[in-house]
């Protein structure tokens, strides 16, 4: 049986962790606002790259360069994988790592060749247990201010397109957390490279009459590419970020929620515990008046 | 007024224009060209320049972008900018200190970073803001 003294430090401690996570809860709030606009504000920018690239890569067909067509064999995959560099997010970051180590282990069961690069301290940390053999790079996106991560994403695009050309990979795929809504976040394989229009990208009906490029239509196509692909990373970024803090919203929600039940439970303890001592007190006092 | 042509200017920060106009002169890297209403479908890489928005003969927005492309469909005309600012919101001594700044962290780079070059391109595209501006 923990003393009074015991219990009262357990509730004052409960109280400045509840303290904390509300604190957290409401600071990951405000951030998440931010976030989400910020995503919602690129999408269109991502949509008309998709659909540019969609009317390109129809009329481009076979004949086109290799970040579109690939290298023509698939030996060797790039794996990057998208956490967030803190944790206190529930399950957000295990989660995306978990497909990852799903998608490594199926690679190399196909005999695969697997590289690995991490964005996110959070994912590195946990690869690293399994896979620290297979790394090839990491990014660090702590100094990223105010959720302007444009210059990170063109980092990693140009990174990522350098070491296509020099024959690293063949095939590139981004895990990263997509941002459904607050309270869903769903880990998805993205194939980066060869980049690949996605099928909803919307077509121009162009009813017959014929587009003409300005200059050619590989020039355009070689310098969208790269930009597509940067584009994709960074829009992965985006969303990667607004999921971690509705994540984290929703983890410090809880976690303030269960430190108020417990602070509940402990002074229910604490009361019983008080009223037993004065009772015992009582009797002490009764039956010491009774003996005279 | 039907014969409108559709036209949004997107960066990949946000959307900063999309609605019917009667011309846009766009800078392509092959030169200038002005988009009307039904025009063929067309589509050109962009250099750092102005993109003028016009109503009538009078000009109504001027929009600087750095790079991009710009796509005619019959849907009307998509500019995809790396960065765009509308230039009535652009300051002059802004530009100037940033590309003071920029300019002192290319000096403190090795020759070759791959850093170094971004920021060339960065300090480049400040300075044909600049003359944008003082046009």
């Amino acid at each position: 049986m923990p003393s009074l003294k015991d219990l009262k430090n357990r509730i004052s401690s409960v109280k400045s962790t509840q303290k904390i996570t509300k604190a957290m809860q409401m600071v990951a709030a405000a951030k998440l606002k931010r976030a989400q606009d910020s995503a919602t504000a690129a999408r269109p920018y991502a949509q008309r790259m998709a659909s540019v690239l969609a009317n390109l890569s129809a009329s481009a067909g076979a004949g086109g360069p290799k970040l579109l067509t690939g290298t023509g064999s698939d030996q060797t995959h790039l794996v990057i994988v998208m956490t967030a560099e803190r944790g206190l997010a529930g399950g957000f970051n295990s989660y995306t790592v978990k497909l990852a180590k799903q998608t490594i282990s199926d690679l190399l069961a196909e005999g695969k060749t697997v590289k690995l690069v991490t964005i996110g301290k959070k994912g590195r940390e946990q690869l690293a247990r399994d896979y620290s053999n297979l790394f090839l790079a990491h990014v660090d996106l702590s100094g990223v201010k105010g959720g302007d991560y444009t210059e990170s994403a063109l980092a990693v695009g140009l990174g990522l397109t350098r070491r296509f050309d020099a024959g690293e990979f063949d095939v590139a795929t981004l895990i990263y957390s997509q941002f459904k809504n607050v309270l869903s976040q769903v880990p998805v394989a993205q194939q980066l490279i060869p980049a690949a229009a996605p099928a909803d990208a919307e077509t121009v009906e162009l009813s017959g009459s014929i587009y003409r490029y300005e200059p050619s239509e590989s020039d355009i196509l070689a310098t969208l590419l790269p930009r597509y692909i940067n584009t994709q990373i960074l829009s992965a970024m985006l969303e990667s970020a607004a999921g971690f803090y509705a994540s984290q919203m929703t983890a410090m929600d809880n976690a303030t929620r269960n430190a108020g039940d417990m602070i509940d439970r402990l002074s229910l303890q604490y009361n019983r515990a008080r009223q037993a001592q004065i009772t015992k007190e009582l009797i002490e006092i009764i039956s010491g008046a009774e003996a005279l | 007024m039907a014969d409108k042509l559709h036209f949004s200017l997107v960066s990949p920060a946000k959307e900063l224009f999309s609605g019917d106009v009667d011309h846009v002169i766009a800078p392509g890297t092959d030169g200038e060209f002005g988009v009307l209403v039904n025009h063929a479908p067309f589509m050109t890489t962009l250099r750092n320049g102005v993109v003028r928005v016009l109503e009538g003969d009078h000009v109504k927005m001027r929009i600087f972008v750095r790079g991009g492309f710009a796509d005619v469909t019959p849907a009307g005309l998509t500019i995809l900018a790396e960065e765009a600012r509308v230039l009535e919101d652009v300051k002059l001594d802004e530009v100037q200190a940033e590309m003071e700044a920029t300019l002192l962290k290319i000096q403190s780079l090795d020759k070759d970073s791959s850093e170094r070059a971004t920021l060339q391109a960065h300090f480049d595209y400040l300075e044909s803001l600049k003359a944008a501006l003082v046009h």
